[in-house]
């Protein structure tokens, strides 16, 4: 991050480095997480151990999501390429922000849900998250409802988000994906470079519709 | 056809497949995740234990043991489990608990003597914090070696529309596949009924596993043996008895004074059936009264305390750890969904008689 210069001229063609990394890893992280908590709910073999799991699992991704927001809020992001209209550039960019809310959302509704309930959030045997709600019925009530539909709504946005990133990538090849990525695919951004200018590609531009 | 189109033919057709193709990894991902919660493949899930809850189940009730009444009380250790485990429970002097004592009927307005089966659930609190959440029985053992078993007893055992009674067929066809179920047959047609909650004998059933200092692993099963004499009733005192008779017994023997229960652990040697609930460890295993129990008072469930507490005997603290017994692993998911589905009736204002509050309907028969 700290190499990703700035110049307003000159948008950056990827995100830097600290958001791909941890894009990847929380990509992974939170898709294992869903499964991890899904799993939970109905396994008859595995529950405590998968609790065992998400409960560390979310809380170092809550830590994760506060570093990227930092890393996100700091950083200019690349651009949407040209052949992205301004409505689908901004439902792109409200989408994301809408899945930053996601990742902190889950592990707080999480967290707090266990608190209402009276019970102790294990990192592991014998470290305990301090309760962040009272007990309380009504509460542990929302909370669970809320940590429930929330993770399935983000499941599914997750999805979506997936196969939008897979178009750009496969099909649209707008380097949109890249962006996200290390390759150095060449693209077209909404500021447009000169054709000329289109081989040096340190300057390749695509916002994309991954975090 | 021109060449031209051709070519733009092609290359529509390409994107079309990659267009499939993505929809292929979507939809995987998509069913992967509705198998996991268990919306289709009709596998065995948590909740499959609680779909026999019926609609008209009164709202804010447990599903299983909805009879009870809360207790409060002191537990002190004798420091003679220290040595096999690290839980500050074996070690503290007052370790406040919570608890409750329920009948094993899912009816919340069972009659006292319509089942066998009574129980106690504690949750201790040690003072670094630590919960430990157990849930015990007077029965000795599990009927059957795994969770699935319980569901097919149930189901055996279902009486029949035609006849009123259960199905010797199907009953016949169960305990050929669990014949383990035979000893909890033969255990539940012999054994005396307890008088009392007071003189019964409260058993952990799974087994668990304490780590000492070293982190040297010890397989363990409990039990809460009372102070009070066990006793017992003739089938036609049984059958006279009041509604509520074992809890007003407990009531009034509480106005005279505390009840005492000896938590006795018991070590497993190399070979004993850790991992099957329906088998009892021999008779000379080495036992360790680690504390003692006094509860001092009980109190109406509906106040709360003991109420919204799922006694889920998964979370135990540090210092022991779960065994690989089957039945135990799949107890926390069903409490989960036994203890979510109450507390959300009763965060949500549905629950009436379960949080004392007046009940519309004349539904109750006491």
């Amino acid at each position: 991050m700290a190499k990703n210069k700035n110049i307003p001229s000159a948008p950056p063609t990827h995100f830097n480095v600290t958001a791909r990394i941890l894009h990847w890893l929380m990509a992974s992280m939170i898709l294992t997480m869903i499964f991890v908590g899904v799993g939970m709910m109905t396994s008859l073999t595995w529950r405590p151990w998968l609790l065992n799991l998400h409960i560390p699992l979310g809380t170092a991704i809550l830590l994760l999501v506060i570093i990227r927001l930092i890393n996100r809020l700091s950083f200019s992001v690349p651009k949407m390429p040209a052949s992205v209209s301004g409505f689908q550039s901004k439902a792109a960019a409200g989408l994301h922000w809408l899945l930053y809310g996601m990742m902190v959302a889950l592990p707080l509704t999480g967290w707090a849900q266990l608190s209402a309930g009276g019970f102790l959030i294990k990192i592991v045997p014998g470290v305990n998250l301090p309760p962040i709600l009272p007990e309380n019925p009504f509460l542990f009530a929302l909370m669970h409802d809320a940590h429930k539909v929330m993770a399935w709504t983000f499941f599914l946005m997750i999805i979506g988000h997936l196969s939008a990133a897979l178009l750009h990538a496969w099909v649209y090849r707008d380097g949109l994906f890249s962006s996200i990525t290390w390759t150095r695919k060449t693209i077209t951004r909404s500021e447009n470079l000169l054709p000329g200018e289109q081989s040096n590609d340190k300057n390749n531009v695509g916002n994309e519709r991954v975090m | 056809m021109k060449k031209n189109s051709l070519v733009t033919y092609l290359k529509r057709k390409r994107v079309l497949l990659i267009v499939i193709g993505i929809a292929l990894i979507s939809a995987t991902l998509v069913l992967a995740f509705a198998y996991t919660a268990g919306l289709f493949g009709g596998r065995i899930t948590t909740q499959t234990f609680l779909q026999d809850t019926p609609k008209t189940y009164p709202a804010g009730y447990r599903r299983a043991h909805g009879k009870g009444i809360c207790f409060e009380g002191t537990f002190r250790a004798s420091g003679q489990a220290v040595p096999y485990s690290i839980a500050r429970v074996f070690a503290q002097q007052n370790v406040p608990v919570i608890g409750r004592f329920s009948l094993g009927s899912p009816d919340p307005y069972a009659p006292d003597n319509s089942t066998r089966t009574v129980s106690m659930a504690a949750m201790l609190t040690a003072d670094d914090g630590e919960q430990w959440r157990m849930k015990l029985n007077n029965e000795p053992f599990f009927a059957t070696r795994d969770a699935e078993g319980f569901l097919k007893q149930m189901e055996a055992y279902k009486p029949t529309s035609a006849t009123g009674i259960p199905d010797p067929a199907r009953v016949a066809a169960f305990l050929k596949e669990y014949p383990e179920a035979q000893k909890y047959v033969e255990w539940d047609a012999t054994a005396p009924w307890t008088r009392s909650f007071a003189g019964a004998q409260y058993n952990v059933i799974n087994s668990f596993i304490l780590i000492d200092a070293n982190g040297k692993k010890q397989a363990v099963r409990w039990s809460m043996v009372p102070h009070a004499p066990f006793t017992s009733w003739s089938v036609s005192q049984r059958e006279e008895a009041s509604h509520d008779f074992l809890f007003e017994d407990l009531k009034k023997r509480l106005e005279k004074g505390s009840l005492y229960w000896d938590l006795v652990l018991t070590l497993a040697e190399p070979g004993d059936p850790v991992n099957d609930p329906s088998q009892v460890w021999p008779e000379n295993r080495r036992q360790i009264v680690a504390g003692t129990l006094e509860v001092s008072h009980v109190f109406d469930q509906t106040k709360g305390g003991c109420r919204d507490v799922n006694f889920d005997p998964t979370r135990v603290p540090k210092g022991i750890t779960l065994s690989d017994d089957p039945v135990l692993a799949a107890r926390a998911g069903i409490y989960s969904h036994s203890h979510s589905d109450r507390v959300r009736e009763i965060g949500y204002g549905k629950a009436t008689d379960a949080v004392g509050k007046p009940q519309k309907e004349t539904s109750r028969n006491k």
